[in-house]
């Protein structure tokens, strides 16, 4: 045994990992294999405790022209020659680091992942969790993630549609920083991130390769993690106008015959990307490690194979058809340089100097181990799940007090300080800008359209991840549906804390499980992911965040939903219930239950096959042009949606009945499947007929019009007051 | 007629402008590259949106070196008609096309929403098919839109009617509460003294049609396709 712990402990490897590597070589690996090791059975690389459970995910649909896992993404048919691809990324450790530059990377990776499949990025979309905005280092980390996207998203012409932001001191230490890529294939033309034949030259494109990023996949995003200032060498450096011209460079390379195979650099540099190619194309792989170009003098094999330089990119080139790529990028003022060559064999041979390094076979590395568990159910989830919601006492303020204070909390007010930061209008397409429940692009040449979304309400996954996470899928869907797109595809990213936890085992257990129900049910399938584990703060795992990336197809883009009410005297109407206001079980892990009352507790419930009819019902309806306006009541519940519908319309609303004794959880409940509509009084018999057709409750609660608020007879808010929370909330609770 | 746009490195809104010009408007319009000094085929010329160079150090101002530039300001003093967008207003002030400096936005923040401009000069080429006090209904998308000239300068655009575009609100009012930017007398947009130059940061190709939000975007270009069809016969 010569390897020290030190080591081990440097790269995330156990002991007993270290063993399955002298069994499957036969022998002690070489230094710069070791590091090849570390960095391909990291977590995030390897998938070692998620792996099989991701298998168990609804993969298959009609719609799918390359299968999920066959490459980087699955891609999607949308009819008229058009496809889609899409994927989220999480760039969690790297932003609690260094907010700014981790975010920004973030995107810069994202990106690289969509059009390394040659699709032209279309849309971003970023899905954040922070800490409560009261502690000052959450705003430090807060301001410099939302910079960073805004920095690097702004340069690169790609709109930023969407996503969410939502703040718990579950994530105080643990940021959590995902972003969504949508890419849009014309004509069938996408890239295979493999070689051909046996001969094909591996070419690297892009930046030089550095120090930065050692270690990333390994040290930052695959081990328990505490802040830690010294790992800031680990996070990489972005240059958004670099991957600009690479991505207009990449996509035109396609259209050259001697361009075979397109893959992207990301965790674990190109070790993991170019033995990752390799594998794929079922070859072997001679790399002449000191032909990349370095930005720095004295780098070791080890450095420049395990850096995570941000901005390149590998081709694989049939040999004699190089010239015209490199033509094409000295055209875009880009580095192109042939870094080795796919062989017959199993090996991937690292050459220095014509010096043979290490020869290893590439299945011993890309074939990390499999970690099985099945967790079991901890007694403290049990003991929130059974807590008692009706103990929970009625507010001493006013229903309009809470109402407005509700509305301006951190979870619930307007994003338009946030996203008014990001360029969402570039490539024109956007005909539902941010704002809504989801945004909807056109694609030009087509009368379809794309709605997307990102959703995941991580309270309700803690307290139950199971039922959590199939409500995560269900609202992600229903943020489409209520715009009038047919859900199509998912994408999840995983954050979760420490794997190696009885809790932690459970909850992903579970929160795949759930997953799996609800895309089935839905008949979609999960085209990509990604998986953040060892997301811990102060020791304690955060809230199970599988986050969501939904995206639902218009055959017409002309006949979309958005959230605001339009017209006076439309008539308002809750599709999905039977009843006006919630009753006192939808209080379980509701936002008014941890704002008000400080208390994260109760079993969240879900009718999956009530939740699609409404679904359905409510696309229909839109198709059709019955409605008006189409909102997903989530957080915050239905006097939320109704102030929120209200406000973007600049118009005022009257609900009929009284919410009652337990007003505040009628009207801050948070019970699933229920989507509100407004519709002209004409429509509603036809409405009727749909809603009885495929057996769905439907509410008349009340009408559109007037300057307020008003629920029943006795209580009503000014709407000027409701805008003013609404629309200076976040800024006034996240300033200094 | 034809429009060439030119293209730098980091421009992003070139296929946008491309779009509203050809796709909405029917015109033919070509793509220029940044290395290409020959401009003698285009009617018109539009400077797009975007990074020019990355614009690490300021922007617009590297882009002022390229050999395309050179042939810009060539065109332009010809009388040529040149429209700068965003980016392209940046890179016009930093080759001396126009007077004045874009500044880094006053509130610090990158800032993208949607703005109504008054039409304060209906008299140019750019502008003949609005009225007097119209408002477009335009988005803009920048960090460093806040224009800015010695009093002279500004002096002399405000009287001369060089000044195009201003920030207004819905009803015209211009106030600085409506600035988005700290821009000096909410200025928008301006013209040279001779007329045939114009810049402005929001971007008008980004409001081509009424699906995304308006079609405002076209007053602009169909003024400079009215003008120069004119000419041309």
């Amino acid at each position: 045994m010569t390897v020290s712990q030190e080591t081990l402990d440097e790269i995330a490897l156990s002991r007993d990992e270290y063993e399955a590597i002298i069994d499957r070589l036969g022998r002690e690996p070489e230094p710069l294999e070791l590091g090849l090791f570390g960095a391909l059975w990291s977590e995030h690389c390897g998938y070692k405790h998620t792996k099989a459970l991701l298998r168990t995910l609804p993969a298959s649909s009609e719609r799918l022209l390359v299968a999920p896992g066959a490459e980087n993404a699955g891609v999607i048919d949308l009819g008229d020659g058009l496809s889609v691809c899409f994927k989220i990324e999480s760039h969690n450790h790297p932003s609690a680091v260094e907010p700014f530059e981790g975010a920004a990377t973030g995107v810069g990776g994202i990106i690289r992942d969509i059009f390394a499949m040659g699709a032209r990025p279309i849309a971003l979309l970023n899905s954040l969790r922070f800490g409560q905005p009261d502690d000052a280092r959450t705003r430090y980390l807060m301001n410099g993630v939302i910079g960073g996207i805004s920095s690097y998203g702004n340069c690169i012409g790609i709109p930023d549609v969407g996503g969410e932001i939502f703040f718990s001191d579950s994530y105080k230490g643990n940021p959590l920083v995902n972003a969504m890529c949508v890419g849009l294939i014309e004509d069938g033309k996408m890239a295979s991130a493999s070689a051909k034949e046996p001969g094909d030259l591996l070419l690297l494109v892009g930046a030089d390769t550095g120090r930065d990023g050692i270690h990333g996949a390994s040290g930052l995003a695959s081990r328990s993690f505490e802040e830690q200032a010294e790992m800031r060498s680990a996070v990489q450096v972005g240059n958004p106008f670099l991957e600009k011209v690479l991505i207009e460079a990449c996509i035109e390379s396609l259209d050259l015959p001697g361009v075979v195979g397109l893959q992207d650099c990301g965790a674990a540099g190109i070790t993991s990307a170019a033995i990752e190619m390799a594998e794929r194309s079922s070859m072997g792989l001679k790399l002449l490690i000191d032909k990349v170009p370095r930005r720095e003098q004295g780098m070791t094999p080890y450095e420049v194979m395990l850096s995570e330089s941000q901005e390149r990119m590998l081709l694989a080139v049939t040999p004699g058809e190089e010239g015209p790529v490199f033509d094409l990028f000295e055209k875009w003022d880009l580095d192109a340089t042939v870094i080795g060559e796919f062989e017959l064999g199993e090996n991937v041979r690292i050459f220095d100097k014509g010096e043979l390094v290490t020869s290893t076979p590439v299945i011993t590395l890309t074939d990390a181990p499999e970690y099985k568990f099945t967790g079991v159910k901890p007694q403290w989830l049990t003991d929130l799940q059974d807590a008692d919601l009706s103990a929970i006492p009625v507010p001493a303020e006013s229903p309009s007090t809470l109402l407005l204070k509700m509305l301006a909390a951190p979870n619930i007010a307007s994003r338009f300080p946030i996203y008014r930061q990001y360029d969402y209008h570039v490539q024109t397409n956007t005909v539902v800008e941010p704002g809504g429940d989801a945004a909807v692009l056109r694609l030009k040449g087509s009368k379809r359209g794309i709605a997307v979304s990102t959703d995941c309400n991580g309270r309700i996954c803690y307290l139950d991840p199971e039922i959590g996470t199939a409500i995560a899928v269900a609202e992600a869907c229903r943020n489409l549906s209520v715009t009038g797109a047919e859900p199509v595809a998912l994408t999840d990213g995983l954050n979760f804390g420490n794997p190696e936890t009885a809790d932690v085992q459970f909850q992903l257990t579970e929160s795949i499980a759930g997953m799996s129900r609800a895309a089935e049910a839905f008949g979609i399938p999960i085209v990509s992911g990604n998986a953040s584990m060892y997301n811990q703060s102060s020791g304690k795992d955060i809230y199970p965040t599988p986050i969501i990336g939904s995206l639902g197809l218009l055959e017409d883009v002309e006949k979309h939903a958005t959230v605001a009410f339009k017209t006076e005297g439309d008539a308002i109407v809750l599709l999905g219930t039977d009843s006006t206001w919630d009753g006192i079980d939808g209080l379980a892990a509701s936002e008014y239950l941890d704002l008000i009352h400080g208390k994260v507790e109760g079993q969240p419930a879900l009718d999956l096959d009530l939740e699609i009819r409404t679904q359905t019902v409510c696309r229909d309806a839109i198709a059709s042009d019955l409605i008006a306006s189409g909102h997903d009541v989530s957080d915050g519940g239905l006097a939320i949606a109704i102030a929120e519908s209200a406000i973007i319309g600049g118009i005022g609303a009257s609900i009929t009945e009284a919410p009652g004794e337990r007003w505040d959880a009628a009207m801050f409940g948070e019970t699933q499947s229920r989507i509100l509509v407004s519709l002209s009084p004409e429509n509603l018999s036809k409405l009727k007929d749909i809603t009885s057709a495929l057996n769905v409750p439907m509410t008349l609660i009340g009408s559109v019009g007037g300057d307020s608020l008003s629920f029943g007879d006795s209580i009503s808010t000014p709407l000027v007051d409701a805008d003013d929370a609404w629309k200076n909330g976040f800024t006034l609770a996240t300033s200094d | 007629m034809k429009f060439g746009i030119v293209v730098f490195p980091g421009t992003w809104s070139e296929k946008d402008t491309h779009y509203a010009v050809n796709g909405v408007l029917g015109q033919d319009a070509e793509y220029i590259w940044h290395g290409d000094e020959k401009l003698d085929q285009y009617d018109a010329i539009v400077l797009p949106g975007g990074f020019s160079y990355g614009d690490f150090l300021r922007c617009g101002a590297i882009a002022r070196f390229s050999p395309v530039m050179e042939a810009v300001r060539n065109f332009a003093n010809k009388g040529g008609p040149v429209i700068g967008i965003c980016n392209g207003f940046q890179v016009l002030c930093e080759s001396g096309l126009l007077p004045g400096v874009l500044m880094r936005n006053d509130h610090l923040e990158f800032r993208c929403i949607w703005t109504d401009l008054k039409v304060e000069n209906p008299s140019t080429m750019f502008t003949s098919t609005a009225t007097a006090g119209q408002i477009l209904h335009i988005p803009m998308s920048h960090g460093e839109g806040n224009y800015q000239a010695d009093s002279a300068t500004i002096k002399q655009l405000e009287d001369n009617g060089q000044v195009i575009f201003r920030y207004a609100d819905t009803d015209g009012n211009i106030t600085p509460a409506i600035n988005p930017n700290g821009s000096i007398n909410n200025i928008a947009g301006i013209i040279n003294e001779r007329g045939n130059v114009m810049g402005m940061m929001p971007h008008p190709e980004k409001a081509s049609e009424k699906l995304i939000g308006g079609d405002d975007g076209n007053v602009i270009f169909t003024s400079m396709i009215e003008n120069i069809v004119t000419t041309l016969a």
